[in-house]
């Protein structure tokens, strides 16, 4: 008895050490040399693996920056769009560089077509997808640049950041946005843009890309930007360019002075958590005179007045009805 | 009659409602103004070489070819240019069109505007060619390749057959069937001069068997010519596809991913035909086709003989206006054709009908869960598997899409036609066709 | 003005519908449920009522308070899987373990795993394996028939031909010995002997095939496979001593076998997409039966097969793919791994 039990033990024993060496053989002969720097940088970043930085993966970008830092002794070019500074300067300490401080930045979504703004025209079946929507046809409200409002931006966001309003149909960003550009690049009408953020989030942004002339893109839209070009001799810091009927705002260049929200006759420009207007400027109202005047009746705000001051990085975009 | 051809793998048989099958050709006055976009065919958009105010006359090129694979655009009417400007197109985008007012309608002398029959093919091979290219024929059952293309078999490669196809297996439309009824004798001598411009010897014509008359027709007519060849075909859907077609005829397979002069034959369409005799015999360009305009509640079905550019309210209206209940218009048939938003699109070279489907009849079904019954796979023409494709394409999983062979998909909707879980996969087929593509090119690119 | 829709092709749509095909099932086990009533009575009839009501049940209760989605009980998919629940148990099982046989089902096998078209096994036969497994007094008393126009006699239970094979031989007797006891092959296609209610009787269960052939719900490529595999298989066992093995037309005529084939082995949810495939786990499901039959511990081993082969379907569809129209005749492509 005694015996099977010494057998059995020492069978089993041996067993176990031959594979012990066998495994420690392979282990040391195929073992492969990272430089544990990659670890550490890794270990730095958020682990979202949501490939905003262009890398398919946190540790493929981790790796890049340790392979920049020994070849070219700087970080150039590469960013970690969820991370922000703090992040990449952790990085940098880590690689022993320094890191520019980059502007943070957010997905605006410009398009204010919602369906009071621009009601449907056609009814559209089919596969909830703007990808496969936007080959199909223009749009149900006509607009052949505007919103599709199947969510492929929704569906594309790691971080729970966009969604859509069910009552404009339009997504809406909000304050979760770490800038990854996924949404971006999922949009096929490319009507989503990563713009600064801005100081306490103020932003100013054209909220259209229809570049169509002013008539036929007012015909399918009242908020649509019909190239009036007021805005831009509005701006005294040339900030804006006009280019095929369509006004683009640089956010580099804006000084956030609001002139040309005031003079769009179609609401087109949008100003985000800006403290409300005295009543005189409350040209953030959708409904308007065909002459472009405000009608003074409207008891309307912005939208950032309603969440109040201390909600004031709630990242609203404009879809008052 | 004995077994009938058709292809192999998968196919549908929808109903047929074939309407307008007894409506002969009747031409529809020409309106007072064209609308005609310039990307009328598969590939490059045409570049317009008129400009505003230009007096045009009917058959005069106003745009011409900007690349290989494009095509040549004529007046269909004389008038002065209004303007070029964006105009909604079957796409359901706005893209550049040339508007032209009509005033009268002054033909371009050069073309002969009798109806005598000519049989007698002048022309030598290479001149056929040039005429077709300048002509701007391009494939008139809905693909609009360009004809003049397709007469060109790359340096290698001989065309052993000609195929003519008079399948039309998309149910609703008959403007084939009717070309091949009335202008029998002018489709025999088109496909004699399509046989020497590409120096074949062997030319079969493809009908299915719900076109008896159709049939006997284009037999008796070809009994002439003992190098054309009529055979009639099981009645089933997709038979008009290029490949099943050369499968049903033949018995020879396309390989995936190749055209058909791999297998040595060209295959056009009895409509291509008929235009090419116009051209080559009459030296008329192609700015007119025939057009079927039908559905359920239209109370006059009717296949229209239609300048390129007309609205299709024009043509709605001459068959006897939209009926109330009208809940989807398609440019072309039931199964392929494209939803159009706005009435005011023009007729192009590629529109083989106007279907004015019920609201009824073109609801779709609730979306239910896939029961996995493997009815698309079995429908499938390709021999592919849509349910898995699909999942692929919603998923993201390009690769995998790729390797099973998405590329390969025909865009019949047989598919999705069987899908007892009404879920719509051509939808997500063509979304997962999309991604492929750009992944494909991009790799190219690199 | 008019609204249009817009949509991609196809504008159109044949006229089949999941519920159709439901239905279609149904009907096609019209037959078999009638059989089994004639024969066993009134317990057929509560046995049925009582697996269909506390499928549809268990159906809405999950969907509508443990999913919190929609409720599609009317899709008919609950309804076929408590009949084919009922037709695979004995008729005279007590009632509160057909409803755990329902739960376990709809719960355990249907909805666990996303609900319809999503489950690896088929439900009907996870519960008659569950049950099998946890009550196996129950699960193999069977009725004696008695058909309903001799009037309402009690209950006799006897054993199933299978089961007086096994047993025999188990005993060291032989075929020929047996003879004797066995029903002859005219009773056992008209379903005159025990068994589970709705296996008994092959006749109603071709017929109810012939009309899923004829509707197109299901192809001839799993029964046929199935079938052709048991009695070539039990035939060559049969051939090398008939002394020991029963013959071939024995093994496709008595137990679950028929059944199997054509109700629950061509479940579309849990086998193969492709025709290849199909063939291939009929084969499996056929060879797996006799298996089991001839050298296992039960006396019938078609649920078991089956189940064992609806976990290999995803494997065969990666292996088996249509045939693709441009690719060498023949040569079904594989799928490369990814």
């Amino acid at each position: 008895m005694d015996n099977i039990i010494l057998i059995a033990v020492s069978a089993l024993g041996g067993l176990g050490l031959i594979a012990a060496v066998i495994l420690y053989y392979i282990a040391s002969k195929f073992k492969v040399f990272e430089d544990p720097k990659i670890d550490e940088v890794e270990s730095a970043l958020p682990s979202a693996n949501c490939g905003g930085c262009g890398f398919p993966g946190c540790r493929a970008f981790a790796e890049a920056t340790v392979v920049s830092a020994r070849e070219i002794k700087s970080l150039d070019g590469l960013n970690c769009p969820v991370g922000g500074n703090e992040v990449m300067q952790a990085v940098g300490k880590i690689l022993g560089l320094e890191v520019e401080a980059k502007d943070p930045m957010i997905a605006v979504i410009r398009c204010n077509g919602s369906t009071t703004h621009s009601p449907a025209k056609v009814k559209y079946e089919g596969a909830n997808s703007c990808a496969f929507a936007h080959a199909l046809y223009g749009g149900e409200g006509g607009c052949q640049f505007g919103c599709l409002g199947l969510a492929d931006c929704v569906d594309a966001c790691e971080f729970e950041a966009i969604h859509m309003n069910p009552e404009t149909g339009l997504p809406e960003v909000n304050d979760k946005c770490t800038a990854c550009n996924a949404c971006v690049l999922a949009c096929p009408r490319g009507i989503i843009e990563l713009r600064k953020r801005g100081p306490k989030d103020k932003r100013i942004f054209v909220s259209c890309v229809n570049m169509e002339k002013g008539a036929p893109a007012k015909k399918n839209c009242k908020v649509a930007c019909i190239g009036c070009s007021l805005c831009q001799k509005a701006c005294a810091f040339d900030a804006i360019t006009i280019t095929s009927f369509l006004a683009y705002i640089d956010f580099n260049k804006c000084t956030l002075c609001r002139k040309c929200v005031e003079v769009c006759p179609t609401n087109a420009i949008h100003e985000v958590n800006f403290k409300p207007r005295k009543p005189k400027a409350e040209t953030l109202t959708p409904e308007k005179s065909v002459s472009g005047k405000p009608l003074a009746d409207k008891q309307l705000v912005s939208d950032s007045s309603k969440t109040g001051p201390e909600n004031k990085k709630e990242e609203l975009i404009e879809t008052k009805e | 009659m004995g077994i009938l051809k058709t292809f192999v793998l998968g196919g549908v048989h929808p109903a047929e409602n074939k309407l307008s099958a007894n409506a002969a050709i009747e031409a529809v006055p020409v309106p007072k103004q064209v609308i005609i976009p310039l990307g009328q065919n598969l590939g490059a958009p045409s570049k317009p070489i008129v400009k505003k105010g230009d007096q045009v006359k009917t058959g005069q090129l106003i745009a011409e070819a900007s690349g290989f694979i494009s095509a040549n655009i004529h007046s269909p009417v004389s008038g002065t240019v209004l303007k070029i400007d964006q105009f909604i197109d079957v796409t359901g985008y706005k893209r550049p069109c040339v508007f032209i007012h009509v005033e009268g309608d002054e033909w371009d002398e050069s073309i002969d505007r009798s109806d005598k029959l000519e049989t007698h093919i002048s022309l030598s091979s290479e001149e056929i060619v040039a005429r077709v290219k300048a002509s701007g024929i391009v494939g008139l059952g809905g693909a609009t390749f360009p004809t003049s293309v397709k007469l060109m078999p790359p340096p290698g490669k001989k065309a052993e057959y000609l195929i003519i196809n008079g399948v039309e297996c998309e149910p609703y439309l008959t403007s084939d069937h009717r070309m091949m009824l009335e202008k029998g004798s002018e489709i025999i001598v088109g496909i004699q001069i399509l046989m020497k411009a590409l120096l074949v010897e062997k030319a079969i014509i493809g009908i299915e068997n719900n076109k008896t008359d159709a049939i006997n027709h284009l037999t008796e007519l070809a009994k002439t010519d003992e190098r054309i060849r009529v055979i009639a075909l099981k009645v089933r859907y997709p038979q008009g596809g290029e490949k099943q077609l050369i499968k049903a005829a033949l018995n020879r397979e396309v390989p995936s991913g190749k055209l058909p002069i791999e297998v040595g034959c060209v295959v056009q369409n009895v409509s291509t035909a008929f235009a090419v005799y116009e051209a080559v015999q009459k030296n008329k360009p192609l700015f007119e086709r025939v057009v079927t305009v039908t559905g359920k509640a239209v109370k006059k079905p009717s296949n229209f003989l239609v300048r390129i550019g007309t609205s299709t309210q024009d043509l709605i209206d001459a068959a006897a206006g939209l009926p109330e209940s009208t809940g989807k218009v398609i440019s072309g048939g039931p199964m392929m054709g494209k939803a159009i938003t706005e009435l005011d699109t023009p007729i192009v070279k590629g529109t083989s009908g106007i279907l004015l489907m019920e609201k009824t009849e073109s609801r779709r079904l609730v979306e239910n869960p896939c029961i996995r019954c493997s009815r698309c796979t079995y429908a499938c023409p390709m021999g592919l598997e849509p349910y898995l494709l699909t999942k692929a394409a919603k998923l993201g999983k390009l690769q995998m899409a790729e390797k099973e062979m998405i590329m390969d998909c025909i865009e019949c909707g047989s598919c999705q036609y069987t899908c007892p879980s009404g879920i719509p996969l051509l939808d997500y087929l063509r979304l997962g066709k999309i991604k492929v593509g750009r992944a494909i090119r991009t790799r190219i690119k690199k | 003005m008019n609204k249009f829709t817009i949509a991609g092709s196809p504008h159109i749509h044949g006229d089949e519908s999941t519920k159709k095909i439901m239905v279609g099932v149904v009907i096609a086990l019209v037959p078999a449920m009638l059989v089994g009533v004639y024969y066993f009575g009134v317990d057929a009839i509560r046995v049925l009522l009582l697996a269909i009501i506390a499928s549809l049940f268990f159906e809405w209760l999950i969907q509508k308070y443990l999913i919190k989605g929609t409720v599609t009980i009317m899709d008919g998919s609950a309804l076929v899987t408590g009949i084919l629940l009922a037709m695979n148990v004995p008729s005279n099982l007590p009632g509160w373990m057909v409803v755990v046989g329902a739960l376990v089902a709809i719960g355990m096998a249907k909805m666990s795993f996303g609900g319809l078209g999503k489950n690896i096994f088929n439900p009907a036969l996870v519960a008659r394996v569950f049950l099998l497994v946890s009550f196996p007094v129950q699960m193999t008393s069977w009725p004696k028939p008695a058909p309903i126009t001799d009037g309402l006699a009690d209950v006799i239970t006897g054993p199933t031909p299978l089961g007086i094979v096994k047993e025999g031989l188990g005993n060291g007797q032989t075929m020929s010995q047996l003879a004797s006891e066995l029903p002859s092959y005219t009773r056992d296609m008209v379903g005159n002997i025990g068994g589970s209610l709705g296996e008994v009787s092959v006749i109603a269960i071709l017929l109810g095939g012939i009309y899923l052939l004829w509707k197109k719900i299901i192809t001839w490529h799993i029964p046929v496979s199935i079938l052709v595999t048991v009695g070539v298989f039990s035939g060559l066992m049969w051939g090398s001593n008939p002394e020991y093995y029963a013959d071939p037309v024995f093994h496709l005529l008595t137990g679950g076998l028929m059944l199997g084939a054509i109700f629950m082995a061509t479940d579309m949810v849990t086998s193969p997409m492709t025709k290849s495939g199909q063939i291939i786990f009929g084969f499996g499901v056929g060879l797996l039966t006799i298996l089991i039959r001839l050298w296992g511990a039960y006396p019938e081993g078609v649920s078991f097969a089956i189940l064992i082969m609806n976990a290999v379907v995803p494997l065969i569809n990666k292996g088996f793919k249509p045939k693709r129209f441009g690719a060498k005749s023949g040569v079904p492509i594989k799928a490369k791994s990814l």
